[in-house]
């Protein structure tokens, strides 16, 4: 079952590139990619609805694939990947629907998209260290076509480059790590699920913590934390308002992901060894990644590196998942459980932000935010959503971010003050850098860039309306009720804690 | 004594359809002249046929007082090196049909195939050297097939470089028969612990180095770049696959075999060897604008990958079947490259393959497979191969050269870029008449080595348990 949602991308993406090229319109490329979203949407839906939260990993499926080399075919799902792979369902879905205005090269674009949805899906599932590390790279490989092809000119083709070189980089080092948890287990294995039961490498110093140091950095280029994000803003920047969303709202979750589904069960000594390096970082990621947000002049960019002050409060809060000093087992988990929250939280914000900024340039060629102004008189509708979405990016109650920092933060407070206390300043960085975009392009007198014809702008388009208002909404409802999620994350959260403290 | 010939059918297939070709090929007509291409290719299946028997019945040997083995190694190195020889054959078919001397540009390639496979399965030091010669001497003679200027000119470096270093190697090989009064690694290897180790030392380096030459490893690298530039490009696809796979299977053997207990650090030396390879041949390639020039750089740093494996001979269970398969892997990917490059015959900068994804998207498409397949991208098999040899070099304690290992995969995703980016390049296409093709042969050759080089990362567990197993003494 599990399979079927990870491959059904890929089998209409295979079916898509047999097809004679006159037998399929782009137009219906579109349908076809809407359709076969929504199916898959919909299949995880009914995973969900069938999913016990209290039952750890489900829908497990096991098979032999290179036994020699201790590589296996296993997936499964939890409470920590679940939400995940839907948020990936939804996010794919809202993308091929604000997609359906794309005019270059329909069919290839369509089946990149396709592509990347089963590397994604497959990420989350997979419970094999290779089979992760297959997906890792594919994702990389994936999004740097989608940001050389059909990115911003030549530009877009430099930070490609920059984006591949600087992700694989990362996703070696990950596999040195993977390798050295391999030969440490006896027998020799890469399964995760084995791999956690027998910790191989407890009691073993130095070598563990060589090995948590190759997978913390493979996994923090791919979050990104400083100092390793300088390829994130050129990467955003320069990539198509849908490349952007997928790379912010999916694949910087697989950094994340591999912390809580890797890095902490399958080396808790070395994690609680240096819990305070983590919760360091996470810290210098959520204070730096705003200050420089706010000096930034160009919306897209200025969004890009709210999303390492976003992804710094995760790190922030799997540090202090792993300080036993200072706190109990209940305000670990509940760290945890915000982490994962602010995972899905900060792929539909900041997805639906990226649409906008797609929006944003398609009416005026260029993201600089002064460039624009009084915009919310020409275009009410994309004022009103983008500035929902601004308000919900930096944690207003009501939407699901200010659920996720509030646990992070209430589950950090205890062990790590001064680390939370700092890293609680970045809200306040963040409202007034989104006010004061928000200030200078929507509100004061009307004033568009040159490029504008004299007809004016137009407002919000109804596909594009339907793709960004859906998960703002999704994030309301988490904001508002957000036991359904937080049921299914808890149990798995508690899960982490416990493996950690081993 | 086992004298058992059926042992060594494959070699003798070769061998025999090389003769029976050269005095075929000698009355044949011209037109007619294909026939020995197809005898090539039936020498090849008997061969693939023979080997597939020996690993079913579990018939290993060695034969003619073990100065020849018949082991696991000799198997996976038969299936490689016969595999890889039809895909040679196969690519070549366009460029030489109709040649006035075709029939002699199969029975060379007949002559070095089975020079390679000689030196596969070489259990003692003359055997070495014989299967050295053979392997070699053919192909200096393709090399200047062409009979231009530049081929001219790459033979001529390939012969001078290769004999002097063969003579290296013989001079090695006498030393060590000194220092150890044998030239069986099975003797060797109990006399040579007790021998003087500076003969011990000064020899192996000095048959080593010949090795070396044929892998196109550092220091005996510099005529590779020559030779696939010069040389027609089937030809330089043959010499930058099959005389690695000869070469580094012979290595592993010889230093497995004969040297596991002499006081000699060879680990290191080779470990040094690779590190430079790979480094050298990544930082060579980085601005060549010449396809088959950056080609040719991109099969030296492999070489580095696999010299790793050599490494950790002794010192890692995992060093034998990562380098049989890394060897296995790497023969598809590099042939499948080469493939592309033959169909292409007009696109020599990377520049004139720009938006070839547009006017032939398969051959792009082969591209990527075999480019990011070299890269060591999953699911290719080169990436499963290099997970195996970064395991092994990591589990007999080098960790430090699997680190300058992924340090180096990096910087060679580079240039690989560098040629993959243009592929897909929708603006400003190369001129139509630089992407004409050459015909059928040549392109079902790159589609087939993609597709192996896909299967076997992907379904790679079948395959890895062929390349286990003991070596025989």
């Amino acid at each position: 079952m599990l399979s079927v949602v990870v491959f059904l991308p890929l089998a209409v993406c295979t079916a898509l590139l047999l097809l004679p090229s006159r037998a399929l319109s782009d137009r219906a490329c579109g349908r076809v990619w809407i359709a076969t979203a929504t199916a898959d949407l919909a299949l995880v839906i009914a995973l969900w609805a069938s999913f016990d939260s209290r039952g750890g990993l489900q829908y497990q499926q096991r098979v032999r694939w290179i036994p020699s080399a201790g590589v296996g075919y296993h997936v499964g799902v939890d409470g920590l990947s679940l939400p995940l792979v839907a948020l990936s369902c939804l996010l794919f879905l809202a993308v091929a629907v604000f997609s359906l205005r794309e005019r270059r090269r329909v069919r290839s674009y369509v089946c990149l998209f396709l592509f990347l949805q089963t590397v994604s899906l497959g990420l989350f599932v997979a419970l094999d260290l290779i089979l992760f590390f297959v997906f890792f790279d594919l994702s990389i490989v994936g999004m740097f076509f989608v940001i050389a092809g059909w990115g911003h000119g030549e530009r877009a083709r430099a930070a490609a480059l920059k984006f591949f070189l600087y992700t694989f980089i990362g996703s070696l080092a990950l596999l040195l790590g993977f390798i050295g948890l391999y030969l440490a287990a006896d027998p020799h294995t890469f399964d995760i699920v084995d791999l956690t039961r027998a910790d191989p490498l407890a009691g073993r110093g130095l070598y563990a913590g060589l090995v948590l140091l190759a997978i913390g950095v493979g996994l923090a280029v791919k979050t990104p934390t400083v100092p390793f994000h300088t390829w994130l803003p050129p990467a955003h920047t320069d990539a198509p308002a849908a490349g952007s969303a997928i790379l912010a709202g999916v694949l910087l979750k697989m950094g994340t992901y591999g912390f809580v589904r890797i890095a902490m069960p399958l080396l808790p000594g070395s994690w609680r060894r240096y819990a305070l390096a983590i919760v360091v970082v996470g810290a210098v990621s959520v204070v730096y990644g705003a200050l420089v947000a706010l000096a930034q002049t160009d919306f897209k960019r200025m969004i890009a590196y709210t999303s390492v002050n976003h992804m710094g409060y995760i790190i922030l809060a799997v540090g202090a998942a792993g300080t036993l000093a200072g706190s109990d087992a209940q305000t670990r988990s509940l760290a945890v459980t915000g982490a994962v929250t602010q995972m899905v939280s900060h792929g539909l914000i900041t997805g639906a932000l990226f649409l906008l900024t797609g929006v944003l340039y398609d009416r005026g060629r260029t993201y600089a935010i002064d460039a624009y102004s009084g915009l919310a008189a020409h275009t009410p509708r994309f004022a009103a959503v983008t500035a929902v979405a601004a308000f919900a990016s930096l944690g207003i109650p009501g939407f699901s971010g200010f659920i996720a920092e509030f646990q992070i933060f209430t589950g950090s407070l205890a062990s790590q003050t001064v680390a939370t206390a700092i890293a609680v300043t970045g809200i306040l960085i963040t409202a007034a850098l989104f006010l004061r975009a928000l200030r200078g392009m929507f509100l004061g007198v009307p004033r568009l860039p040159r490029t504008i014809a004299t007809r004016g702008i137009a407002d919000l388009k109804g596909s594009e309306a339907m793709s960004t208002v859906a998960l703002l909404a999704v994030a309301l409802v988490i904001g508002v009720a957000p036991r359904w999620l937080l049921d299914v994350i808890e149990p798995a959260g508690h899960t982490v804690i416990g493996l950690v403290a081993r | 004594m086992n004298q058992n010939l059926t042992a060594l059918i494959p070699e003798l297939s070769l061998a025999g359809a090389a003769v029976i070709g050269l005095l075929a090929g000698s009355w044949l007509p011209r037109r007619r002249q294909w026939l020995i291409a197809a005898l090539a290719a039936v020498a090849c299946a008997a061969g693939l046929v023979a080997t597939a028997v020996t690993m079913a019945t579990d018939r290993e040997q060695t034969v003619f007082f073990g100065q020849f083995a018949v082991d696991v190694a000799t198997d996976a190195g038969r299936l490689i090196v016969l595999g890889a020889l039809l895909l040679v054959i196969a690519m070549s078919v366009e460029t030489v049909r109709g040649h006035k001397r075709e029939t002699e540009y199969w029975v060379l390639l007949l002559l070095t195939g089975a020079g390679t496979l000689a030196l596969i399965g070489a259990n003692d030091l003359l055997m070495l050297f014989a299967a050295y010669l053979l392997a070699s001497i053919p192909a200096y003679a393709l090399a200047a097939f062409a009979k231009d200027a530049r081929g001219t000119e790459a033979a001529l470096k390939y012969y001078l470089m290769g004999a002097l270093l063969g003579t290296t190697m013989l001079a090695g090989a006498a030393l060590l028969y000194g220092a150890g009064h044998t030239t069986v690694y099975r003797a060797l290897r109990t006399a040579l612990p007790a021998a003087p180790y500076g003969l011990v030392a000064v020899g192996l380096v000095a048959v080593l180095v010949g090795l070396l030459f044929k892998a196109g490893a550092v220091p005996a690298h510099f005529w590779v770049p020559d030779v696939t530039d010069g040389a027609p490009t089937p030809v330089a696809a043959y010499v930058t696959t099959l005389p690695k796979t000869g070469a580094l299977i012979a290595g592993y053997r010889l230093l497995h075999q004969a040297l596991p207990a002499s006081g000699v650090n060879w680990p290191l030396l080779l470990a040094i060897l690779a590190a430079a390879t790979m480094t050298l041949g990544n930082l060579a390639a980085f601005f060549q604008t010449s396809v088959k020039r950056l080609l040719a750089y991109s099969t030296i740093s492999q070489v580095g990958y696999l010299l790793m494996a050599l490494a950790v001979a002794t010192r890692s269970d995992l060093a034998q079947k990562s380098l049989l398969f890394y060897l296995a892997a790497y023969a598809a990917t590099n042939l499948g490259a080469f493939a592309v490059v033959t169909e292409l015959p007009h696109a020599r900068t990377l520049d004139d393959y720009r938006g070839l994804s547009r006017r032939r998207p398969a051959l792009a498409a082969v591209l990527l497979v075999c480019l990011l397949g070299l890269v060591g991208t999953p699911p290719t098999g080169v990436f499963l191969g290099k997970l195996e040899i970064f395991s092994a070099a990591i589990d007999g304690g080098y960790t430090w050269l699997a680190a300058l290992a992924v340090a180096n995969t990096v910087a060679s995703l580079f240039y690989y870029l560098r040629w993959l980016a243009p592929l897909f390049t929708p603006t400003a296409p190369a001129p139509a008449d630089t992407q004409t093709v050459l015909g059928r042969w040549a392109a079902a050759t790159a589609y087939a080595s993609a597709a192996v080089s896909l299967a076997l990362g992907i379904a790679g567990g079948a395959v890895l348990p062929f390349a286990t197993g003991s070596l025989l003494p």
